[in-house]
């Protein structure tokens, strides 16, 4: 690294880390979201608040409901006497779920016939509804596997015997938290480097730059290199929450993965950094990182499935590097995979990068002023 | 006297300056000022002079102390005050976004101006302020004066009790500045009290009364007469018959007994000190002059503050200047430059030889900025050609930016890193290896006073300092031309006193200087200079013969001042003549 | 106050809306391309899951594989053997596996008790569960044909017979749009009103304000009026853009949505102005303005993850987020209804946030420079 470069990387550290606020910024929200984010952002439900009408007063009703009452995914909140009372309850969100024993049921298993469970289930969050209809059906296939043998039913001539790879108990804390890595992560180089020429075009400095020896080439380097220590620290320490505190596995190369940290920083940095050449203020450069951010989680697949995507938004996509990332974070985690599976990630990545890179070190010298 | 219109008794105000550092603003200042006249506020950087128009305009509160406005306590909340107050602040809160006449509609409406007086007073407004054709002009396309002279309207709209301006006629150009003035004394006649703040000394002559602060405290209080007096007899104006006047200047301030010599047009002024008798020596004439404002202003803080440096600035030490064949550093041919059909800058050509101080003068948005930054190669000419130290700056790489030291406008530095990390980023930056590094470093700190500031945050140093600091950053690896964007606004006399010093010894030593400056004292100080009007070059030549350019039978002996307005409102008159 | 000082003020607030690129950003074009990205992109319903079958020929396994195809849920592909089928899986090729052994369909005939082998990409526990769901419900289907072929009907000891209320279809769009009136009347009231104010105090605008006759309550009041007729204007776009673009059922009453909306932004707006007030620097309130009142608009509201599901602690935190108690009126009102008590107790809710704000700025808004 040349002096010039070298003196361009202390000034852009101090710059970075001298003034309490700006190194708070670096240090709060991302602690912050881990936090929230690690414990608040999960798509396993428990404590699903239910009530009961039961008109059977058999046996067997009583041993169905057990099996919800033993539940930690369930948490009985009423009883309810009579029909009527089942609306209001679910109106009001005191529980998401109604189950409806009918007044034949302990009668008709007795006698060999099929009886029905009526659940009636609060859609207005539909993911939750969905959800919670499994956890039901899960509840109550149980019982019949265990009725059926008891009292001599027919067995179904095949099986379903489900495993799942990567995550037996389908945690989703598994799925997110390596999420996190990628999104903050970006966060903080965005915030890093999508100020950083932006702040200094706002004060004028950015002309004293120019004016100096420095080339194009030489700002890009220096401006990138303390994003990229700053981002790759934060991306290690979040790795290592992810690993020791939130319990997730790693199970594959970590050479894969810190290679796709490095292409991913880099490819970070350089929207940074083409964001912050085309603002003039600060602000527009705050609100080019915003309006950056917003949809590159989104459209990430850090919380919905990229392929649950219309086709033409799947191809939005492919511009967004933290897209990439995850499939490298969430490989590399819990499917234990090396370099070679992850080649078109990479490539995706560092094409991003490069172009990203070259356009902000263009806009450097000819943004029209 | 009726009752005073502003007083201040034994009144005190402190700052946290960060870092647990408190700064004390006013240190019991205890002071008067008489309604219906034109006070002006005095005193170099940091004397306290925005703290108390803040404290008049009931912005701040006093650590202690009271301040009555017309009789009425400050401190009381009494409504009276706001009503009876129009301020204006340095940077005033112009909405950029809303056009001229829609900033002056919302501080008509703040200050409860009756809607049917409006139409008049707007009208009369922007005829005194020569806005009138720029009534739907968004204020972020004005031009710096033209922003003041807004700004000083929507001040006005409802003319008020107390005007208060804090430096209004900063970063402004002569002819503004003269308009200015003009509309402040039409408001004095009307019975306005006006407390305006000012750098610049030749304005505090048409004040009434003058109020002169340093360091948070009172240092004198008289009328511009009085103030001037003990300098009667000190002050005189030195020529000689042949040999250059910036030779004659350096050689009488060496002189004892003198306390200030500056070049003011053929001539060196001089200021003696107390009891000092003038001291001729063969060949130089010496004048009695009427004493300035500026001379009693030099003579009062000379005592009271470290010997401004004025030992000639050396390049320094394991550095000696590269020197060049004579011949031109800088030479632009019909350069030009649009910004979509707007022409900035319409065709302008000059040379500037090696060693020489060019000036780049003209008025608010005449172009100089836009010629400025494409010699220094931030922006590039539409047409044109333009060769600087051989070179095209803007395709020019590492190698002949090298070549070049710029200071900007507002002495740009990293206002959150310390003294001596700017200096340090900049001799990085310039490539400099670690002997010449720490040689230099220590060069800087020394010539410029830096070192008790080293830790201190540029952005918390007062304006003579960050000048010093932007100065010595541009000068860490030996330039062998300088561009100067206005360094010496907002900056007190001494500083700019010490700043000219400098600058003409790096000239002397072969470092050619390129300067825009809105001080016309200063650009006597230039070998050459240009003059710019509307995105051409008005006139071309050195000081004297542009004055001479301004000659008429009513003015025989024209100042640069008169000169430049004189020539402007010429070229502006042909202008419409043709149109 | 006074009625001449606030129209200029607030005229010039318009003015500067209207001109200004970036508050037209945070106000018009990020509400409608989060409006589509959500109504159209972000789905939580999963499509045709790509899915590995693994089975060698026998009749009864082309009959269960045939419930495969048949399904609109899954685009099947064959793999010949398992380790195809897994490396593809790890490719992320297919989401999941069906696998028959070779002896399926003689082990099916003879012990009645043959396996179907399920092995689902679990790294998406959600998507997972969801594919294990749709599995099933083939696996059943397969079920009942067989007993059909065999003329009975199966026989299950128990049947859940699902009914579920507002959203029978589970369309996730339907709770997503409404919730994300919430996020984008956070943007406009906290972000963009924190960000104007701090601006004013930067560019030193609230200097010369101050410096006329003009009270602290006429700024105040100059900033609040105009985003709040911002913010409202935003919120029935979305409401226009749900009920028409995106067919959400609107439920409840106009009135309802409009009442509670207007409390919120007044939450909203005293969250933005106390963020300037404190902050007066723009990059530092919109730092703040994103991690107090973006984030956890998002995050913790109910708009995406369950409420219930999250540990106490966080849990607790959830009830000083302003955005949770809108959200719910906002899933109620669209999805079931003027739902009386869900409305009023959330609407007291914000009440309370909206006057401990505004309370709190008023307190702390001084006409003074230090």
């Amino acid at each position: 690294m040349g002096p010039r470069i070298r003196a361009l990387v202390i000034k852009e550290f101090l710059a970075l880390l001298r003034d309490k606020v700006a190194r708070m910024t670096l240090i709060v929200p991302p602690l912050l979201q881990l936090i929230i984010f690690g414990y608040a952002a999960t798509f396993n439900i428990r404590d699903i608040p239910y009530a009961v009408y039961n008109q059977d007063g058999g046996a067997a009703s009583h041993e169905l409901l057990a099996r919800f009452q033993g539940s930690p995914v369930f948490l009985q909140r009423a009883v309810l006497t009579a029909e009527r009372q089942i609306a209001p309850v679910i109106d009001d969100k005191r529980v998401l779920l109604v189950i409806h024993i009918g007044p034949q049921f302990s009668r008709d298993l007795l006698a060999h016939r099929p009886a029905r469970v009526q659940v009636i289930i609060d859609g207005r969050n539909s993911n939750t509804a969905a959800l919670a209809g499994n956890y039901v059906n899960q509840v109550v296939q149980a019982f019949d596997t265990e009725w059926a043998a008891a009292h001599g039913w027919q067995v179904p001539p095949a099986q379903l015997v489900v495993r799942s790879w990567f995550n037996p108990d389908l945690l989703s804390r598994w799925f997110i938290v390596p999420g996190i890595v990628g999104l903050l992560t970006l966060v903080v180089t965005l915030l890093t480097t999508g100020l950083s020429v932006a702040r200094e075009r706002e004060s004028g400095t950015f002309d004293q730059l120019l004016v100096t020896p420095l080339a194009s080439v030489e700002i890009l380097i220096g401006k990138s290199i303390p994003g990229f220590v700053i981002g790759l620290i934060e991306a290690t320490a979040i790795l290592a929450a992810a690993v020791f505190w939130f319990d997730v596995p790693f199970t594959g190369s970590l050479w894969a993965l810190y290679l796709g940290v490095f292409v991913f920083l880099l490819s970070g940095i350089g929207i940074g950094l083409m964001i912050s050449s085309i603002s003039v203020t600060q602000q527009q450069g705050t609100l080019g990182v915003f309006l950056f951010m917003v949809p590159a989680v989104i459209l990430s697949g850090f919380a919905t499935p990229i392929a649950n995507m219309p086709l033409a938004v799947q191809y939005l996509t492919y511009l967004d590097p933290l897209r990439y990332f995850l499939v490298i974070l969430r490989g590399t985690f819990l499917q234990g995979d090396g370099a070679s599976v992850l080649g078109s990630q990479y490539a995706g990545l560092a094409a991003l990068a490069l172009a990203s890179m070259t356009l902000a070190a263009w806009l450097f010298r000819h943004r029209m002023a | 006297m009726a009752t005073a219109a502003l007083v201040f008794k034994d009144v005190e105000k402190r700052f946290a300056a960060g870092g647990g550092r408190i700064t004390e603003a006013l240190k019991g200042l205890s002071v008067e000022m008489a309604a219906g006249v034109i006070t002006g506020l005095l005193g170099p950087d940091g004397a306290g002079k925005t703290t108390l128009m803040r404290l008049a305009a009931g912005l701040l509160l006093p650590d202690r102390g009271q301040i009555a406005v017309f009789g009425h306590d400050a401190l009381s909340g009494t409504r009276a005050i706001p009503d009876s107050i129009g301020y204006m602040p340095q940077r005033f809160g112009l909405y950029e976004d809303l056009t001229v006449r829609e900033n002056l509609e919302l501080y008509a409406d703040l200050q409860g101006l009756a809607p049917d007086a409006r139409s008049a007073r707007y009208d009369e407004l922007l005829a005194m302020t020569a806005l009138g054709p720029f009534g739907t002009r968004r204020a972020g396309a004005l031009s710096g004066g033209m922003k003041q002279k807004l700004g000083l309207a929507c001040a006005l709209l409802r003319t008020p009790r107390l005007l208060l301006l804090d430096e209004p006629t900063v970063g402004v150009d002569p002819i503004s500045r003269r308009e200015l003035w003009i509309i402040i004394e039409r408001l004095a006649q009307d019975g306005v009290t006006v407390l305006l703040s000012t750098a610049y000394l030749d304005e505090a002559e048409r004040c009434h009364d003058l109020v002169m602060l340093n360091e948070g405290r009172l240092l004198g209080q008289a009328n511009p007469a009085s103030f001037r007096a003990p300098l009667v007899g000190r002050s005189f104006l030195v020529r000689v018959a042949d040999g250059g006047r910036r030779q004659l200047q350096k050689q009488l301030a060496y002189r004892t007994g003198v306390i200030d010599a500056q070049l003011q047009a053929s001539e060196v002024r001089v200021i003696l000190s107390e009891g000092a008798a003038p001291r001729p020596e063969p060949g130089e004439t010496w004048e009695p002059a009427e004493p300035r404002v500026e001379d009693a202003f030099v003579a009062l803080l000379q005592g009271s503050r470290v010997q401004a440096k004025r030992e000639a600035a050396t390049i320094g030490p394991g550095s000696e200047p590269v020197r060049l064949p004579p011949g031109v550093m800088i030479m632009a041919r019909d350069l030009r430059r649009s910004f979509g059909a707007f022409e900035a800058v319409k065709g302008i050509s000059f040379d500037v030889s090696t060693g020489e101080v060019f000036g780049l003068l003209g008025a608010n948005g005449a172009g100089k900025t836009t010629a400025f930054r494409m010699l220094c190669g931030l922006l590039l000419p539409t047409s044109g050609k333009l060769s600087v130290a051989g070179v095209d700056m803007y395709h020019a790489g590492a190698a002949a930016r090298q070549r070049i030291g710029y200071v900007s406008q507002r002495f740009v530095l990293y206002g959150n890193l310390s003294v001596a990390q700017n200096l340090q980023f900049f001799a990085g930056v310039y490539g400099l290896g670690r002997a010449a590094l720490e040689a230099r470093l220590r060069w800087a700190e020394e010539e410029f006073d830096l070192g008790p500031y080293r830790t201190v945050n540029a952005g918390a140093l007062s304006v003579g300092y960050k000048q010093r600091l932007a100065l010595a950053c541009a000068l860490l690896h030996d330039p062998q031309i300088l561009f100067l964007d206005e360094p010496t606004s907002g900056v007190d006399p001494l500083a700019r006193r010490e700043f000219w010093a400098r600058i003409n010894a790096l000239a002397h030593d072969g470092v050619t200087v390129m300067v825009t400056t809105h001080f016309m004292e200063e650009a006597e100080y230039c070998d050459r200079l240009v003059l710019m009007s509307q995105g051409e070059v008005l006139a071309a030549g050195t000081p004297p013969e542009i004055r001479r350019l301004a000659q008429a039978p009513d003015r025989p002996d024209p100042t640069m001042e008169d000169a430049f307005i004189a020539l402007i409102a010429e070229h502006e008159q042909s202008i419409r003549r043709a149109s | 106050m006074n009625g001449m000082r606030l129209r200029g003020l607030i005229r010039k607030e318009f003015l500067q809306i209207v001109r200004d690129p970036s508050a037209i950003a945070i106000a018009v074009a990020l509400p409608i391309f989060l409006l589509l990205l959500f109504g159209y992109g972000v789905s939580l319903n999963a499509r045709r899951v790509p899915l590995a079958l693994v089975a060698p020929y026998s009749p009864q396994a082309q009959e269960l594989l045939g419930g495969f195809d048949r399904s609109p849920y899954f685009v099947p592909h064959r793999y010949a053997t398992m380790a195809a089928a897994k490396s593809a899986l790890g490719r992320r090729r297919v989401d999941g596996i069906v696998w028959l052994r070779s002896d399926f369909g003689r082990r099916m005939l003879a012990q009645g008790n043959a396996g179907i082998g399920v092995f689902v990409n679990g790294v998406d526990a959600n998507n997972a569960g969801l594919l294990e769901a749709y599995i099933r419900g083939v696996w059943l289907g397969w079920l009942s044909r067989q007993a059909q072929d065999q003329g009975s009907t199966l026989s299950v000891p128990v049947t859940v017979e699902q009914r579920i209320w507002f959203n029978a279809a589970l369309r996730s769009r339907n709770y997503l749009v409404p919730g994300l009136i919430a996020i984008i009347m956070t943007l406009i009231g906290a972000l963009l009103t924190a960000q104007v104010v701090s601006r004013e105090w930067e560019r030193g605008t609230m200097e010369a304000l101050m410096a006329t006759p003009v009270s602290m309550g006429d700024i105040l009041l100059s900033k609040l009026i105009p985003y709040f007729v911002l913010g409202m204007a935003g919120m029935a776009l979305s409401v226009v853009m749900a009920v028409w673009l995106f067919a959400v059922p609107l439920r409840g009453s106009l009135l309802v949505l409009f009442s509670a909306s207007g409390l919120f932004m007044l939450v909203a707006l005293g969250m933005g102005l106390l963020i300037s007030t404190v902050a007066k620097n723009q990059f530092i309130s919109a730092t703040i303005a994103i991690v107090a009142t973006f984030l956890p608009a998002f995050i913790l509201s109910g708009f995406i993850f369950d409420l219930n599901s999250m540990p106490v602690p966080i849990r607790l935190l959830t009830h000083i987020v302003a955005a949770r108690y809108f959200v719910a009126i906002l899933q109620t009102v669209f999805g079931a209804g003027d739902v009386w008590p869900v409305v009023l107790a959330n609407a007291a809710a914000l009440c309370a946030m909206a006057a401990f704000f505004l309370g709190l700025t008023w307190r702390l808004s001084r006409k003074r420079l230090d």
